[in-house]
Order: C-alpha cells, then sequence, then structure tokens
C-alpha cells in the first residue's frame, strides 16, 4: 500500500466536485475515483462521504438521480450542476494558488549573506 | 380534522421518504462496497460481513446526514423537545415552580377574557344582533320611559322597523301545585316580531293581540323555565296557568337560549304589558308621568346609521317638548347597545371588567419576568454546559433554539393547566347564582375564544421570558467558562434579573396593596353606619296583587297585616317599607316648591329617593328622626298628606331642617306634602354613595301592593322567622312569603364590593405567590451561585448576620424597593377601588401596615430556605467538591 495522506479540512468537497466532474458517480464510485485519481494516497472515510454529498446537493452544487450501476445494481447518481462546475473553477483557482504558495514557503532556503 | 392534523404531523416528524432514501443508498453503497471485495477474491458472504464493518466504523449519525439534507426542521424540532423535556425533568423544582407560576398567571389571564367575552364582545343571542339598539334617554343613561311616550316614540320615529318595549315583574305563578315565584318580562305585543325571533314551540305574541287593557292573558315560557318547570312537556301549549291568581293560557315556549335582550338575566316567562295592572298595582300604562317601560328597542332600518337615529329620534323628542311641556323638557335620546342595559351597567362594568384585565395581565408580566430571571440564573447555571457545547461545534442558534424549545414546553404545559383551571372556574361562574332571588346569569361559559386566548398568551409568555436569557448565550465566551467555572460575575453591577423582580414585587406589592384595601373596605361597609340598625331585624316580603288583591283592597289588608305582625310574641315593632334602603327596587321623586304650577323637571328642587313607609318605620329601623314626628294610623289617605324627610332633602329644599319642618312640598303629580319630621342621613342605594335626599310618604296615602316588611325582634327572639310565616299564613294562604334576616338580605347592596374584594383578593394571593416563587428563585440562585465564598467568609469567622448579608441582602434591598413602588401604586390605583368599596383609602395606616407586614412576611418565607442553606455552607466540603 502506497503512502497515505492526511486529509486537509474543507478539501473532501473539492474532492468530490473533481472526481463528479469527471462523469456521473454513485456514492462508491466517488470513492474509487478519488483513490483512483489521487493515486491512492488520499483515503476517505466511507461514512464521511455521505454527510458532505448532502451538503452539496443542498448547495445546489451537485445533483442526484437513482440509476443503474454497472454491477446491475439500483444506485443514486450524482452529477455535477452549472453552479458546481463554476464552484469547482473557483475552488481549483483558489488551491493552486494556496498550494503553490505552500510548496514555495516550504522549498525556501537560507539567502547566502 | 383532528385526524388530518395528527396523519400530516406523523408525514413531517417521521419523513419516511427521506428515511427510506438514506437506508437505500447505504444498502447500495454496501452492495458495490461487497462486490469490489468479491472481486478481490473474498467470498460473497465474507465481502458482505466485511463491507458492513468497514462502513459502520465510520457510519455517519442518520442526525448528521439529515442535517445535511436540510430541511429537517421538525425532526430538530423533535430533537430539542426530547432534549428539553429531559432537562426538564432533571430539575423538577424549577420545571414546578415554572409551571404553576404560568398555569396561575394564564389561568387569571383566561378567566378574565373569558368574561370579557361573554358580557362585552359576544353578541346577544338574538337574530341580527348589529341593528339592535336600545333608547336611553337624557343623559342619566337611564332607559325608563312611560307607556304613552313609548307607543308615541314607535309611531313617529323614522329610524326603527319596529319598536318593542319590556319592563321586568316578579310574578306568583301556579300550574295547580302551589304559587311560586317566576320573573316575568311584560313585553309589548310586538316585541318578538320586532326581535326577529322565532317560537320553539306553539306561538310567540303579536301585535295583533293587543286590544287594549288585559285583553292578551298569554304566557311564552322560557325554554329554561319550561325544561325545569314543565319537564320539556310538549303538550304544554294551551294549558292555563294561575299569574298573580289570573287565569293565563301558555301559547308557546320561546328557543333555547332566548333569554330576552339583558346580559345578565335569565328570565322564566314572557307576559304581555298590556297585563300590567295584573302583575302590580296600580296600573300606570295610561300615565306619561310614571315611567313604566323598562327598556325600548329594536332594529334600525337598513340602511339607517346610529347617527341618523339619533337625529331623528330627537326630532321626536322636540315634538314630545311642544306637546307635553309637563312631561318633557329638552328631551334627547341616544341609541345604544341593549344588552348591559346601555351605559347604565355598560360603564361600569366595561370600566370594572377594563381594571380588572390591567391587572390581569400584570400578573402574567409578572410571571414572565419571574420566569424570565428564573430562565436567566438557569443558563448561567448552565454556562459550563452551554459552553461546552458551544466548544463541541454547537451554533449559538441551535442552542438558543433548545432554549426556546425549553421555554415553549414550560409555557404549554403551563398554558394547558391554566387553562383547565380557567374553564373551570368559568363553568362555575356561569352555574352560580350570586343573588339566589334574582334571575341573575353570568353568561362565560368558556368557548373556542377563550381556549385560543389561553394558547397564544401561553406562547407568547413562553417568547417572553425566553429572550431573557438570549444575551447571555450570545455572549457565552467558552473559553473563558470553561477556564472560570460558572461565572462569578461582577457583584455590584444590577443586573436585568434584579430589575425584572422589582418590577415583579412591585406589580406584586400593587396587588396585594389593593385587595388589602378591597377587603378592610368591605369589613368597613359592614361595621359602617348606614342610617338604620339592622342586626335584629327580620325582613319580609309579599305582594298582594300576587294573591289576587286589587287597588282598593290594599290599604285595608295592609292594616290588617300589620297588626298581625305586631301580635307575632318576640316581635318588639312592625314596620312597611317600600322599597327598603339598600335594596333593589330604588324609586325617585322630584320635589317642588309649594308654589310652583309649572311641574316640569327643570323647575324641580330636588330629586329624591321615593320610600313609602308605615307608621312606626322610623323607631322599627332605629332610624332617629331629628325633628318632628314620625308617621301614625291618624295620617290616613283621608287626612292632610304628611311627608318625612331627610337632613339632605331639608338643606337642598328648604336651606335647613328647621325652616323645612311644618314647611309644604309638591310632588310632580302636583300633590301638596307637610313635611312633619326629618330624619337622620343614611345610605338608599348603595354604601359608597353620599348623602343623598330622600323623601318618605307614608304607605296609607300612597298604597302599593308589593309589601316588605321590617320585624324587630326583642334579644335572643332569633326563631320568630317561623312565627311571622305562620302569621301570615293564618291571614291568607295565598301570599307569598320571603323572610331573612336584615343581614342577608344586604347581600345585594354588598355584592359589588363583595365581587371586588373576592377578585382583588384572589388576584392579590396569586401576586403574593408570585413573589414567593420569585424571591425564593432569585435568593436560591444567588445562594448557590457564592456559596464558595460564603463558605470561606464563615471559615474566616464571619457571623451569621454578615453571612445573610452577603447571601440574601441583596435580594432583601430589591423586596424593599419593589414593596415601596408598588404601595405607592397601589395608593393610586385606589382611587379607583373608591368606587365600588367603601371608604377605600389607601391612605389608611392599617392597609400600610398590612400591606407592609404580608410583603415582609412573603420575603422572609420566600428566602428562608435559601438563607438556611448559606448559613449551613461548609467549607471544607465545598472546597473538596471543586
Amino acid at each position: 500500500m502506497p503512502d497515505q495522506a492526511q486529509l486537509l479540512p474543507g478539501t473532501l468537497d473539492l474532492l468530490i466536485l473533481k472526481a463528479v466532474s469527471l462523469g456521473p458517480l454513485h456514492g462508491y464510485g466517488i470513492l474509487l475515483r478519488i483513490a483512483q485519481i489521487t493515486g491512492q494516497t488520499l483515503l476517505i472515510e466511507q461514512g464521511a462521504l455521505y454527510p458532505a454529498l448532502f451538503r452539496l446537493v443542498r448547495q445546489g452544487l451537485l445533483d442526484a438521480d437513482w440509476g443503474v450501476s454497472q454491477n446491475n445494481r439500483k444506485a443514486k447518481f450524482y452529477e455535477l450542476t452549472a453552479a458546481g462546475r463554476l464552484r469547482l473553477e473557483q475552488e481549483t483557482k483558489g488551491w493552486n494558488l494556496f498550494a503553490g504558495a505552500m510548496s514555495a514557503a516550504l522549498a525556501a532556503t537560507p539567502e547566502e549573506a | 380534522m383532528l385526524a388530518r392534523i395528527r396523519s400530516l404531523a406523523a408525514r413531517l416528524l417521521r419523513r419516511p421518504g427521506v428515511d427510506a432514501a438514506l437506508t437505500d443508498e447505504i444498502e447500495s453503497h454496501l452492495a458495490h462496497r461487497a462486490d469490489h471485495l468479491v472481486q478481490q477474491g473474498l467470498p460473497r458472504a465474507q465481502a458482505e460481513v466485511q463491507a458492513r464493518r468497514e462502513f459502520g466504523r465510520t457510519l455517519p449519525t442518520r442526525e448528521e446526514c439529515v442535517d445535511e439534507m436540510g430541511g429537517a426542521f421538525l425532526h430538530s424540532l423533535l430533537q430539542d423537545t426530547r432534549f428539553s423535556t429531559r432537562a426538564l425533568l432533571r430539575s423538577p423544582g424549577f420545571t414546578l415552580v415554572a409551571i404553576t407560576t404560568l398555569a396561575l398567571a394564564i389561568a387569571a389571564n383566561a378567566v378574565v377574557f373569558g368574561v370579557i367575552n361573554g358580557i362585552l364582545l359576544r353578541p346577544l343571542n338574538v337574530p341580527d344582533p348589529k341593528s339592535l339598539y336600545g333608547i336611553e334617554q337624557g343623559s342619566q343613561h337611564s332607559m325608563y320611559m312611560s307607556y304613552p311616550d313609548f307607543l308615541d316614540l314607535r309611531e313617529r320615529n323614522r329610524s326603527f322597523e319596529d319598536l318593542a318595549g319590556f319592563t321586568i315583574h316578579m310574578a306568583g305563578i301556579d300550574a295547580g301545585s302551589g304559587a311560586t315565584r317566576a320573573w316575568a318580562i311584560a313585553t309589548s305585543a310586538n316585541y318578538f316580531d320586532a326581535l326577529h325571533v322565532k317560537p320553539f314551540l306553539g306561538r310567540l305574541f303579536h301585535q295583533t293581540d293587543d286590544r287594549g287593557r288585559n285583553s292578551a292573558p298569554y304566557i311564552v315560557l322560557a325554554h329554561d323555565y319550561w325544561r325545569t318547570h314543565f319537564q320539556s312537556d310538549p303538550t304544554v301549549v294551551g294549558r292555563v296557568v294561575r299569574l298573580n291568581r289570573h287565569p293565563f293560557t301558555i301559547i308557546g315556549v320561546a328557543q333555547p337560549g332566548f333569554r330576552g335582550v339583558i346580559t345578565f338575566l335569565s328570565p322564566s316567562i314572557f307576559v304581555p304589558l298590556i297585563q300590567q295592572g295584573q302583575l302590580e298595582a296600580p296600573y300606570r300604562l295610561d300615565s306619561r308621568a310614571t315611567h313604566t317601560v323598562f327598556m325600548s328597542l329594536g332594529h334600525l332600518r337598513p340602511g339607517v346609521t346610529p347617527h341618523q337615529a339619533v337625529s331623528d329620534l330627537n326630532a321626536v323628542g322636540a315634538w314630545f317638548d311642544r306637546t307635553y311641556p309637563k312631561d318633557h323638557n329638552n328631551t334627547t335620546f341616544k341609541v345604544v347597545n341593549p344588552g348591559l342595559y346601555g351605559n347604565y351597567l355598560g360603564q361600569p362594568m366595561r370600566a370594572f371588567v377594563t381594571g380588572l384585565a390591567i391587572l390581569a395581565s400584570l400578573i402574567l408580566l409578572a410571571a414572565c419576568a419571574n420566569l424570565g430571571s428564573l430562565f436567566a440564573a438557569r443558563a448561567s447555571d448552565r454556562s459550563r454546559e452551554v459552553a461546552l457545547r458551544l466548544s463541541l461545534g454547537a451554533s449559538r442558534g441551535r442552542i438558543l433554539r433548545q432554549l426556546f424549545t425549553e421555554a415553549m414546553l414550560l409555557s404549554l404545559a403551563g398554558g394547558a393547566l391554566g387553562l383547565w383551571i380557567s374553564t373551570a372556574l368559568l363553568r362555575a361562574l356561569s352555574s352560580w347564582q350570586p343573588l339566589p332571588k334574582y334571575p341573575i346569569l353570568i353568561p362565560v361559559q368558556p368557548d373556542e375564544m377563550v381556549y385560543l386566548s389561553a394558547i397564544v398568551l401561553a406562547l407568547l409568555s413562553g417568547a417572553l421570558f425566553a429572550l431573557v436569557p438570549v444575551r447571555q448565550v450570545l455572549q457565552t465566551n467558552p473559553y473563558q467558562v470553561v477556564k472560570a467555572g460558572p461565572g462569578q460575575g461582577k457583584p455590584g453591577r444590577l443586573t436585568l434579573r434584579d430589575v425584572l423582580l422589582g418590577v415583579q414585587i412591585a406589580i406584586c406589592s400593587l396587588l396585594v396593596t389593593s385587595s388589602v384595601v378591597a377587603v378592610r373596605g368591605l369589613a368597613n361597609s359592614l361595621d359602617g353606619d348606614m342610617g338604620f340598625d339592622r342586626r335584629g331585624a327580620f325582613l319580609g316580603w309579599t305582594d298582594l296583587t300576587m294573591a289576587g288583591y286589587n287597588t282598593e283592597q290594599i290599604p285595608a289588608v295592609q292594616k290588617r297585616l300589620y297588626d298581625a305582625l305586631k301580635s307575632v310574641p318576640g316581635a318588639e315593632s312592625v314596620a312597611f317599607a317600600n322599597p327598603l334602603p339598600l335594596s333593589a327596587g330604588m324609586r325617585t321623586a322630584l320635589i317642588f316648591t309649594d308654589q310652583t304650577t309649572d311641574l316640569r323637571a327643570a323647575n324641580a328642587l330636588a330629586n329624591a329617593y321615593l320610600f313609602a313607609v308605615s307608621p312606626d318605620y322610623f323607631t322599627t329601623v332605629r332610624t332617629p328622626l331629628t325633628q318632628g314626628r314620625e308617621f301614625t294610623w291618624l295620617d290616613s289617605a283621608d287626612s292632610p298628606k304628611v311627608a318625612v324627610i331627610n337632613e339632605e332633602l331639608a338643606r337642598l329644599a328648604f336651606g335647613s331642617p328647621r325652616q323645612a319642618l311644618g314647611n309644604y312640598f309638591k310632588t310632580r303629580v302636583g300633590h301638596r306634602y307637610q313635611v312633619v319630621g326629618i330624619a337622620r342621613n343614611g345610605k338608599y342605594a348603595n354604601l359608597t354613595e353620599d348623602f343623598k335626599p330622600a323623601l318618605f310618604l307614608c304607605t296609607t296615602q300612597s298604597p302599593g301592593s308589593e309589601v316588605r316588611f321590617v320585624v324587630r325582634a326583642r334579644d335572643g327572639q332569633d326563631a320568630i322567622a317561623g312565627t311571622i310565616r305562620e302569621t301570615l299564613h293564618r291571614e291568607d294562604s295565598a301570599l307569598p312569603v320571603e323572610i331573612e334576616s336584615w343581614n342577608t338580605q344586604l347581600d345585594f347592596a354588598l355584592f359589588p364590593s363583595r365581587m371586588a374584594a373576592l377578585t382583588l383578593g384572589v388576584l392579590g394571593i396569586i401576586g403574593s405567590m408570585l413573589t414567593v416563587s420569585g424571591i425564593f428563585g432569585l435568593a436560591a440562585y444567588s445562594v448557590s451561585r457564592r456559596l464558595k465564598e460564603l463558605g470561606i467568609r464563615i471559615a474566616l469567622g464571619a457571623r451569621a448576620p454578615q453571612v445573610l448579608q452577603t447571601a440574601v441582602g441583596r435580594v432583601f434591598r430589591i423586596l424593599a424597593l419593589g414593596a415601596g413602588a408598588g404601595l405607592v401604586l397601589g395608593a393610586l390605583a385606589s382611587n379607583v377601588l373608591a368606587a365600588i368599596v367603601y371608604q377605600a383609602s389607601p391612605r389608611d395606616p392599617l392597609v400600610v401596615l398590612c400591606a407592609v407586614a404580608v410583603m415582609a412576611t412573603l420575603g422572609i418565607v420566600a428566602a428562608w430556605v435559601p438563607a438556611q442553606r448559606a448559613l449551613s455552607a461548609d467549607p471544607l466540603r465545598l472546597l473538596r467538591e471543586e
């Protein structure tokens, strides 16, 4: 198993939005997709997913509808709404700024006198 | 209806859709995970177990999901309710005090509202009550008018569809098993038609029945009377009964609930007014000077406003002035609501219930202040809990909502209990017969308006007192609280709690003062000088018309009864009087100078209470004559007319008693009287009146059919009542007789002050209970908060007075201030009381003393337990507990 990183607070919503932006997914599918796109680095606790999903639905960022999965099982599929797409763009920008600044700061070495 | 509400609530609370969707989704998730595990090589069964286990480890609470889904207001309400119920049950003392306090306050308000609703708001039980108006004459709030005037007014006005008139009589009704007394409404023949009232059985009177004097010996029974006295017999129509010994035919039964138009009265029967001569003597319908019609009323024509009606009536008034100058002068009319006899009863009733409503809402306010401070105290006791919940991520809104839920639960419980108490009280009030002799009904059956008002009041007061701790919660800083322990606060600062308690004590002290004033007034009025001596005196009543005697026979029969009564063993003296002072049925007479020829009201010297009394009256009732003599049997119908007047009338009419004696005056009908005696002033119509002029005429010279007699018994002859009854029965077994002691009879005069004392007493008691619970709450709270400090002080050698000073001194300072303010308010409010209560003076030192003593006692009682707790503070144990 590869090294695992702790999820930063507030990043779960962004990850979900990203995962769903790649195509409609059901709950378990979202978990798998996140594992896949983070290279198994970020593991989401199964139970923590659903409150976050409901929150995003309530905020109007996701749409949910029942359908049938590849396994031929009934499942609820989540899809990005227009508002969700917009939010994803903003958050991505914000994150990139933050991450860039963080890595720059952490990469700094003592300047030579 | 109820079922629909219930199913709606069930749907909202259980949210089957939401729950099921959530379950489905989790199941779907588990299935997918298991599929995944199977792909990785696990056997199916094992995979399913593992999926479930993995998920279960991180299972989000169902509530969390539902919260995130939003729209779960009812769900969290349920949660809050459950939590609040548990919190309240954990402190049963607080809960009990709070619920009782609220229940009392809400019951008081619901009862007062029930009375207002029943008496002032609810329309009369007749068709189209909105357009029904009574006619008031002049500025004296009197609706009386003479029968000829009534007929003219009915004929000449253009505003009323029809005008009905009626008067009230007591009559002896005999349906075959002996005469019983019944209250009769004697109506103009068009009465029922003018009121748009339909019969329940048989028929009612119509204008066509009126073919002159005694032409319509018919009776219509009130529905209640038919039910109780004729066992709802449907064949009653057509039966002939005897009314005052005259045969009358029952022609119908009125609709249930129709009780005439006077809100307070519940008459037994209706008879045509043209039979007046058979109801009382003498016959008076032909006289324009005697105001026989008690009230005239009718529906305004469609489109006629009350204002237009008044100007129309006043035009008729002007015609009266021109046509009958002897009886009319500046005749003006008003139209009024008939239910409370226009403004005559309406005005004082409205004033009384307004006063009551103000007092009751003050009580509710006090209760809210009380509960608010208890709530604030509780919130600050729970500040640690609040802080903990805040730091664990609860929103302040959620915590406030929970506090509100707690307040609402309390107020609903209090409201329900209060409503229960108030409906019981209102029911009792509705069936109460305050004066058994009179057909009085207090129509205050609780209805949906009362229920609604109680619920609204409960919710409002809940919201009100829940507001008190809001700021406290909003300002809670979890870090500070957890670090420092429950707030020590700044002891010197005046807090909202102190102000609330002060206000509440002021209100309660106002109530206590008023009730002491009222009770003292009542005691005064029982001891006060009424101008006669009622101890050892028995009153009797009989009516010669009811026994069938006519006007001509009356003087002789009266003398015969007098002699018979005089011979009763144990009777010291006997007299007749009609009416007796301080009883119902007061009449007045206009007095003119001997020289006046134009006997119109404007020229009168005085309007005096009129009493027809027999010889020996003044001796029997022990009213001293300051000058002259009293009547003797030598003053007969044939001898010159004589009169006794009281000092006040002597002063008004002649300047002084000396000038009055031997002088002459005239009455409205032109009779000339000589003043032969001057009586001391007394109380005539009510106990609170100032000295009023009174005129006494001799029964032999102005006979009436109703006979009220006074028998003064020799000492210790209390059993005389029975002997009197037997004596009268021997004289004529058909005479209806009632005998009671004069003290009992005074119930009538004392009724207003008794009611005032009773209501204020009850409100005062509620106020006292509120004071106790308020003081107890604050004292207990301040002691519990500073117990540690007190323990240390005791350990350092503080003595009991110092400890008490620290523990409850502040509460007592608030008590003193609040009670002082209440006393001052009470002094102001008592001016209002003076109108109903005899000699009600708040400046009476005894009243002030009583009120202060009551408040101090309440304070000591309430602070006793907390003070004991403070004194017994054990420093060692307290410090160990920290």
